[in-house]
């Protein structure tokens, strides 16, 4: 389940939007699947990534919501953690790894620099990487303190549990590379 | 200590430095013609043994007149000595300093770090390329002309609605 | 992949990319890879035809280390050239500086080295009471020390708790996080703040100590100590650590020299400078301490400098409780220190000077001067300038961590790409403070 489908409309009608019993059961089935076993992408920069090692280690343990074990791959991942400040150099290597990542997936933005760019409004930094990948969750706080970010993991996993999962899903393929790479 | 580095300096390049003073907290500190500063480094290094690699820093006073300044800061280890040796450059063709990679093989990162912050050029550099700032990027951005929020993306940014800046594109700053 | 850079990005309007050099991979010419050697008659006696090959170790590491491109040469798995790409955590620090008043600088000095934090903090507000020709008071430096110290330890906990995790001890990397963690609810006591604490201020430090915590910071010594003691019986002697650690990253003296190395790294390989035994500051000339000094300039040497630096740090904290007296945590002279409440909230005076520092910030009087301290990774130092007013007119920062980086292909010529790794955590590459 894509964030944000860029290419769907904005109006839906909700009986295209509605699910039936059956297929209701399943995304809640598919939801509590999906939430609780999130692969992590930590797209570690700066300073939170200090209080990401905090909370990926014994005593603010991220195992326990089934969150544990990143994957430095992000074909692998469903969770891109943006953990730390992304400047404007970095920023195309966010967005293709964002791209890189097969749905569902979903992204959170760990800190204040991420989420809006923190007290660096200067000439380097992204302003948010919401101006570049469509975010989740946010978590601010310079660093956020480890109880911050597990509630942030835990709305993530209500978010994650109320959105509509489907078995199959169709969708249609986004722009060809070149065309998006010109604009 | 470095005072007597000093008064050998001037005795030695006596030309090529000028205007020796103290300054805040005891710091010996004197000015070099940026010709010279090669061999003045290459003396230090090999005579008076300040053999780390120096810290080189560079200063726009935007509205004087040499524009720019750039700023050794020499450690003698054996002889727990400092100096710092300032050499003002002109903006325009002629901002260019020699390198002393030549004598330090250490100062070669802060000189690239002073040709992308500043657009100091080093003559005899092995490498000049920017240090931090993407290829892309057009400018020098801690030259004081250079906006703080003068932004420049590279990727194409989607629109946010910013409660502080309210709708429009990212890029409206 | 190591040119496909150039065709993801748009390229800037009109930007000759000629004209600017730029890093490697855009605006270069593609070099060709050497060819094989034309096979000789028999061909047994013919070498095997090699290829270099260009591998890039791409900016999103593994590794959390921040964000370092190294674009890298292989022969094998032997690495014959490296190239570094930096910048991809440039936050603008100088430029931001320049733009707020001297005391709103502490917050952007915490994220230079963020994993030691008030060591950048003390850093900074030394290099400014230098230039005001301020004297702090005996209590402050005591404070600053101490912390300094501890934050010193969290440095080191992470140096080694990482290296231990990308070779493989991931339960050292847990102790090492417990660790650090424990200190750093005595921190949190203190200053506020887990990991950027904003604690120094102009003139002296911006808390006392709370009722209780020099019991409880001792308490937390020892657990450190126990904790640091599993971690050296787990890596030490450790057949796997060594034959990674040992040989492998190697640099000697003369060159680590001429490289710029400072601190632990310099020590390693064999030259006995310390800044705080060489310039003594604050209290350290009343501290008795010992400062290790190692001899091969390997990886093993650097973790062991930084395992027996942990120990020295945690006897100057005990003896930082033991000698520190009561009295003022800072300056009392309010043109450059906010005066206490009630006299803000009683007396004109007190308003307008709280208004004035708060407003315009402190009057640091004109001139340059070049500041230095030895930080967790080496020598820290501040060269600052100033125009007389209530901004800094420049603010020049010397990362310790920086010419370790820029020395990274120097260490690995001809080494393994394994070797690769250890390397790169023993020199202690803080993104935030390389990249200011």
């Amino acid at each position: 389940m894509v964030s944000e489908s860029e290419g769907v409309p904005a109006i839906t009608t909700r009986r295209e939007q509605a699910l039936t019993g059956l297929q209701a059961l399943i995304s809640k089935g598919l939801g509590w699947a999906r939430k609780y076993s999130l692969f992590q992408y930590p797209f570690v920069t700066a300073c939170c990534g200090m209080e990401y090692m905090a909370i990926a280690s014994a005593r603010y343990d991220l195992d326990r919501f089934g969150a544990a074990l990143p994957r430095f791959s992000p074909r692998q991942a469903d969770l891109l953690m943006v953990v730390g400040t992304v400047n404007c150099k970095q920023a195309p290597i966010l967005r293709r790894i964002w791209e890189q990542m097969a749905d569902p997936k979903w992204v959170m933005a760990f800190g204040v620099c991420a989420s809006s760019g923190g007290f660096y409004d200067n000439y380097a930094t992204v302003q948010g990487i919401d101006r570049i990948v469509p975010v989740d969750i946010y978590v601010p706080g310079c660093p956020p303190r480890p109880e911050q970010v597990l509630d942030g993991i835990m709305m993530l996993q209500q978010k994650i549990q109320d959105q509509a999962h489907k078995l199959i899903e169709k969708r249609s393929l986004p722009a060809a590379p070149a065309e998006r790479r010109g604009g | 200590m470095s005072q007597a580095v000093i008064g050998a300096l001037q005795e030695r390049f006596p030309e090529a430095v000028y205007d020796a003073y103290q300054g805040v907290g005891g710091d010996d500190c004197v000015f070099v013609h940026k010709e010279r500063i090669v061999e003045v480094c290459r003396h230090l290094r090999e005579v008076e043994r300040f053999d780390l690699a120096p810290y080189i820093t560079a200063v726009d006073y935007l509205g004087a007149e040499p524009r720019f300044e750039v700023v050794y800061n020499l450690l003698s280890i054996p002889r727990s000595a400092r100096i710092r040796l300032r050499v003002r450059v002109p903006e325009g063709d002629d901002c260019v300093v020699p390198s002393v990679t030549g004598v330090w093989r250490g100062a070669d990162w802060f000189e690239r770090y002073c040709f992308d912050m500043y657009g100091i050029r080093f003559s005899g550099h092995p490498d000049l390329r920017r240090l931090f700032m993407y290829d892309e990027f057009v400018g020098h951005p801690l030259r004081k002309d250079y906006p703080l929020k003068g932004r420049q993306p590279l990727t194409p940014e989607r629109e946010v609605h910013d409660i502080f800046r309210g709708p429009g594109p990212a890029t409206r700053d | 992949m190591s040119d496909s850079r150039e065709q993801t990005h748009p390229g800037g309007a009109g930007v000759d990319t000629q004209e600017t050099p730029g890093s490697f991979g855009a605006g270069e010419p593609v070099r060709p890879l050497p060819q094989a050697p034309a096979r000789p008659e028999s061909d047994l006696d013919a070498p095997l035809p090699a290829k270099r090959m260009v591998v890039n170790l791409g900016p999103s590491h593994p590794a959390m280390h921040g964000v370092t491109r190294a674009v890298v040469e292989l022969e094998g798995e032997t690495i014959r050239s490296m190239k570094l790409d930096i910048g991809f955590l440039h936050r603008g620090f100088e430029k931001s500086c320049e733009n707020v008043t001297w005391g709103q600088c502490f917050p952007y000095t915490d994220r230079l080295n963020y994993v030691s934090s008030i060591m950048n903090n003390v850093g900074f507000a030394l290099a400014v009471e230098k230039l005001c020709r301020l004297e702090i008071p005996e209590r402050a430096r005591y404070l600053r020390v101490l912390t300094s110290e501890l934050h010193r330890i969290c440095d080191h906990l992470t140096l080694v708790g990482a290296m231990g995790l990308e070779l493989g001890a991931m339960t050292v990397f847990l102790y090492a996080i417990e660790a650090r963690d424990v200190i750093w609810d005595r921190l949190t006591e203190l200053c506020g703040a887990r990991l950027t604490s904003n604690y120094a201020r102009i003139g002296g430090v911006a808390r006392d100590l709370p009722e209780g915590w020099r019991e409880k910071a001792l308490a937390t010594l020892e657990r450190v100590a126990e904790l640091r003691d599993e971690i050296d019986g787990l890596l030490t002697r450790n057949r796997i650590f060594l034959d990674r650690t040992r040989g492998t990253g190697r640099i000697s003296r003369a060159d680590a020299i001429e490289l710029g190395f400072t601190g632990p790294c310099l020590r390693a390989a064999g030259e006995p400078y310390d800044v705080r035994k060489a310039f003594p500051y604050l209290v350290y000339d009343r501290l008795e301490f010992d400062v290790p000094v190692g001899s091969d300039g390997d990886n093993f040497d650097r973790y062991l400098m930084r395992m027996e630096e942990m120990r020295q740090s945690d006897r100057i904290v005990r003896q930082c409780l033991e000698q520190m007296q009561p009295g003022d945590i800072i300056v009392q002279d309010w043109r450059y220190a906010l005066p206490p409440k009630p006299q803000v909230y009683g007396t004109i005076e007190g308003v307008m000077a709280h208004f004035k520092l708060v407003m315009e910030g402190i009057k640091v009087p004109a001139g340059e001067a070049y500041s230095y301290t030895e930080a967790a990774n080496g020598e820290l130092g501040f060269y600052l300038v100033s125009d007389g007013g209530g901004r800094p007119y420049k603010l020049g920062l010397r990362a310790p961590g920086w010419p370790m980086l820029a020395a990274l292909p120097h260490l690995t010529k001809d080494a393994l790409l394994a070797d690769l790794v250890p390397t790169f955590d023993s020199i202690n590459m803080i993104g935030g403070e390389v990249e200011q």
